[in-house]
């Protein structure tokens, strides 16, 4: 016999009250859980695509999907810029580094990205088996999209116009794959990467890239060297005004750059520019009201279930006075009545949050092998965090208070008063 | 062993209750008797240290009652006094052999195994080693009390109306069995009861009038 022992039996002689109480806890537990995980791999998956973009340039439209389409490439993007004037603002001083990306297609529902190999260095990408894209037509693809597609090396596909399958087939020309990048549990998994070249193209067959001109674009696939190459793409010549790109991402030399190079964006009558950190601060002030409010739902449900066990305590330690006065007739001191009943309490608030901690997880577990979606975006049901170390401690706090009024009651027992009563 | 001078008790706001003066030796098992009212509970829970406050003087095995804290009466109990009482006693969230493990447990004393067992077969219930003690009968409750009661190996056991509940078959069971034990235990029996059955069962009897 031993204090768990007793405390354990007393629970198990009551196992409704037991388990409504695990139950309702357990339930508030694990919807913070929920939210704690859902906030935080959305916020470090965001942190993580987003890293090392200062700026996003693209052509007018709503600043959040500007950012939405180019960082985290789950909108569709706003229009295509000149190449020319993109040029302008990559060869401001003030940026160090411009990236040009290039979309419109996809296969199977995964995004054709058109860039260069500035791209792999900030997203500190690497290759799992071939190698990276060079010529025009070769794909590398990301390693979600080769595991869900079965796309491997040397397989050739026909991209479709848009984001949707079953679009528009580009059948004309086919993309050769060349490369499967390693997983990064960032964007980069669910991309297929070519050269913005390729890009151009897929559509100037009908002419959706603005390139009218037919047979000439075709020389510069080649490798022909060009006097003046576009600071962006060298196998057009600087100042192009016939080609296109979707957007820029840019990198300030100075925080400088912060001030005014999204002014001087702006200021160019068909750009603007868009800041991925004030973007994804207001698209979390957006969802955080929704987090607010399950927040407080599940403080809620903490509430009634620490409410709970406390009139269970209560009620079942009035019922119990008889069995106190009687432990402590045979030589219990009234420390020893005490600790038993914060030891129910702590073991009920405990065992609770425990199991709403196991329970949040796995409801993420499912969710993740559920929806493809999170897959994608490479949320991971097996990462605790900081806070749920501090969940647990707050259960343990909440147990001791839960148990005060009802461990004082028991302390302060008129044993003899108990026992003649009976 | 026990010994009273003048002792008297007042609940609050209620009349002194005085007590006559007794000594109670080493192996003298000894009756309280007296009708319901006459304070035999009272006495019981004074001379045994459950209630404190009284009166006068209470040595019991040369320890003045009242110069004891409560955490020290926990402690005297713990070491020399088993009880038995009238009846609902044994915690019914647990099994026999669970409730005997209690007793040193809360008397923090080491678990003793054998002796659990030998009671435990002393009192016939080693059948009922693992059943729930809400499935037993008066009389086998009332054994499961006395066998806890003796798991200690107290000097003195205190029973307060151990027989009340019992019918005359069980009654008379009860009383010669608890007798046996306290002896072979070496227990000195203090009993406060006003039932007639067991009055010609022990000598020494103090009678208290109300």
């Amino acid at each position: 016999m031993n204090l768990f022992v007793l405390v354990w039996n007393y629970l198990k002689a009551k196992p409704l009250n037991t388990v409504l109480n695990l139950i309702l806890l357990a339930l508030g537990i694990a919807v913070i859980t929920l939210l704690l995980v859902f906030n935080n791999q959305l916020q470090s998956n965001i942190t993580k695509n987003g890293r090392g973009i200062d700026l996003v340039v693209g052509a007018k439209g709503s600043p959040m999907q500007l950012i939405l389409c180019n960082i985290f490439h789950v909108d569709f993007p706003t229009g295509n810029i000149k190449l020319n004037e993109a040029e302008k603002i990559a060869k401001n001083r003030l940026v160090k580094q411009a990236i040009p990306l290039a979309l419109g297609d996809s296969y199977a529902g995964y995004r054709i990205v058109g860039t260069n190999k500035d791209y792999v260095q900030l997203y500190d990408l690497k290759i799992n088996s071939g190698k990276f894209w060079s010529k025009p037509l070769e794909v590398t693809i990301g390693s979600y999209v080769a595991q869900t597609t079965g796309l491997k090396l040397g397989d050739t596909f026909a991209s479709s116009h848009g984001m949707t399958e079953g679009g528009h087939s580009h059948d004309e020309h086919l993309f050769t794959v060349v490369g499967i990048l390693e997983p990064s549990a960032s964007v980069t998994d669910n991309l297929i990467f070519t050269s913005i070249e390729s890009v151009w193209i897929m559509h100037e067959e009908h002419g959706e890239g603005g390139e009218e001109e037919g047979e000439e674009p075709h020389h510069h696939h080649d490798t022909v060297s060009i006097a003046n190459p576009s600071k962006l793409v060298s196998s057009v010549s600087a100042n192009d005004s016939t080609h296109e790109v979707t957007s820029l991402l840019i990198e300030y030399r100075s925080p400088m750059g912060a001030v005014q190079m999204p002014r001087f964006v702006n200021a160019q009558s068909t750009l603007q520019a868009a800041s991925p950190a004030f973007e994804t601060a207001r698209l979390f002030s957006i969802l955080g009201v929704g987090v607010d409010v399950l927040m407080g739902f599940a403080y809620l449900l903490i509430f009634i279930s620490a409410l709970s066990i406390f009139i269970a305590l209560y009620n079942s330690l009035k019922e119990r006075r008889y069995d106190l006065a009687i432990m402590r007739s045979m030589g219990a001191s009234r420390f020893k009545i005490l600790i038993t009943v914060f030891t129910e309490s702590i073991w009920l608030t405990l065992a609770g949050s425990i199991i709403g901690i196991l329970v949040g997880h796995a409801v993420i577990y499912a969710l993740i092998a559920f929806l493809p979606e999170l897959q994608k975006t490479g949320f991971s049901a097996f990462i605790i965090y900081q806070e749920e170390w501090i969940l647990l401690a707050g259960s343990l706090l909440l147990g001791c208070v839960c148990a005060i009024l009802p461990a004082w009651q028991a302390y302060k027992t008129n044993i003899s008063e108990v026992l003649a009563k009976n | 062993m026990i010994e009273t001078q003048s002792v008297s008790f007042q609940y609050p706001g209620d009349k002194i209750i005085a007590f006559q003066d007794f000594s109670i030796k080493k192996g003298e098992h000894t009756l309280l008797l007296g009708e319901s009212g006459s304070g035999k509970t009272t006495l019981l829970h004074l001379i045994s240290g459950l209630l404190r406050g009284y009166k006068g003087s209470i040595h019991f095995l040369q320890q003045e009652l009242n110069t004891l804290s409560e955490s020290q009466l926990d402690q005297f109990r713990a070491q020399h006094i088993g009880f038995i009482f009238q009846k609902n006693h044994l915690i019914s969230a647990l099994t026999t052999e669970q409730n005997l493990m209690l007793a040193p447990y809360l008397a923090t004393k080491k678990s003793d195994k054998e002796r659990i067992h030998y009671l435990l077969n002393r009192l016939g219930l080693e059948k009922k080693k693992n059943a729930n003690v809400k499935t037993l009968s008066q009389g086998q409750a009332q054994r499961v009390a006395i066998a806890r009661a003796l798991v200690n190996q107290p000097a003195v056991l205190f029973a307060d109306e151990p027989t009340s509940a019992l019918d005359d078959k069980n009654c008379d069971v009860v009383i010669d069995l608890l007798l046996e034990v306290a002896n072979e235990s070496k227990a000195t029996l203090i009993m406060a009861t006003h039932d007639q059955r067991v009055k010609n069962k022990i000598s020494k009897q103090i009678i208290l009038n109300s």
